[in-house]
């Protein structure tokens, strides 16, 4: 459940956004989720809406950007998509890869009023 | 209540379909960023003081507190420990690591069910550190969420007991690959189970290929001295 406290964290990060810039209220939140980052984004979606009462962002839209897990094998340099951590290269079968995308969590824009 | 998403706002301003009026701001920030600034406020904190620090992380019942116990009372005349306790509530495990005589606190995180940075930063305020040369945090036991929270430790250190299945590392991936270390403890109780080490260390690797894994027991003592003599290494090395 430490989806409560990223969904703090986003109300925490959009409020300070939203003042700077003297904003009522904000509409809309955009997120980068990444495959591999530990995140469901159905409990964030839940716990959100709890931490958005009473804030500038009571009524907001979470709108949830999902990024692809892409690693680089290191044996032949190919890159794919994982699942799994643990998933081996498509082309050569060698487990040992360099993550390039897919662990991402990350307050990308909001929209504000 | 809004019928088109079953929010409970009952005045509530966002319509689904409709366009809305507002401003476009970029913000990339990464929400983890504040944890991690206080992280990284910890391990510089933490290497003024030479310290090495260990972020015990594990399912309930692996055995991590166990293993403090049996640590710190073999090692305890050589190396200065201090001890970080983290459960949701009680303070059991505190008393028991405080029984070995090594200086312990507890941290409560009520419904929280990972530590964090900020938590770690004042718990070490109980201490005086000057004595101080290794610093253990046990972590919630939950195999899921303290893999997001970095603590400012130098390494995260993995226990899996032999009773929970060797395919531990596969079904929660993330803590083994955040941690630098793998205890297999209770290994006495090998002849009682089918538990295959060698498959579990394999799945270890494929998460975290230079994993390093210790076997050990604390009932009948086996691999201990290995795990001892890697942290007296790694003490070492800070104070090189």
């Amino acid at each position: 459940m430490h989806e409560l406290g990223i969904a703090q964290s986003i109300v925490e990060i959009a409020e300070k956004n939203a003042n700077q810039q003297g904003a009522r209220r904000v509409l809309e939140v955009t997120i980068e989720v990444g495959a591999l980052s530990g995140v469901m984004a159905e409990s964030l979606e839940f716990c959100f809406e709890a931490c958005c009462s009473d804030t500038l962002l009571e009524g907001c839209v979470l709108k949830i950007e999902p990024v692809p897990a892409r690693a680089r094998c290191r044996e032949c340099y190919q890159e794919y998509t994982l699942i799994n951590y643990f998933d081996s290269c498509p082309a050569c079968n060698n487990p040992v890869s360099d993550m390039l995308s897919g662990e991402e969590l990350r307050i990308k824009e909001m929209e504000i009023d | 209540m809004c019928i088109d998403c079953g929010c409970a706002a009952p005045d509530h301003h966002h319509h689904h379909d409709e366009p809305q009026m507002g401003k476009t701001i970029r913000i990339e920030e990464d929400l983890l960023a504040k944890n991690n600034r206080l992280a990284n406020g910890n391990r510089h904190f933490f290497a003024g003081h030479g310290l090495f620090v260990l972020n015990l992380v594990s399912s309930p019942g692996s055995g991590k507190t166990t293993i403090l116990e049996q640590t710190l009372t073999e090692l305890k005349g050589e190396l200065g420990f201090a001890v970080l306790e983290g459960d949701q509530q009680t303070s059991n495990d505190a008393d028991r690591i405080a029984a070995t005589g090594v200086p312990a606190h507890q941290i409560n995180t009520g419904a929280g069910c990972h530590l964090d940075a900020h938590m770690v930063g004042h718990g070490v305020e109980h201490f005086d550190l000057s004595q101080t040369d290794i610093l253990m945090i046990e972590n919630v036991g939950n195999l899921v969420c303290p893999a997001s929270f970095d603590l400012g430790e130098d390494y995260k250190v993995s226990v899996l007991s032999v009773t929970e299945g060797e395919d531990k590392p596969l079904k929660y991936p993330q803590m083994f690959r955040a941690s630098d270390v793998m205890l297999i403890n209770k290994i006495d109780l090998l002849p009682h189970l089918r538990f295959d080490v060698e498959k579990c260390k394999e799945y270890a690797r494929r998460v975290h290929p230079g994993i390093r894994i210790f076997e050990i027991s604390c009932y009948s003592g086996d691999g201990l001295e290995q795990w001892y003599d890697w942290l007296r290494e790694q003490v070492a090395k800070k104070k090189a």
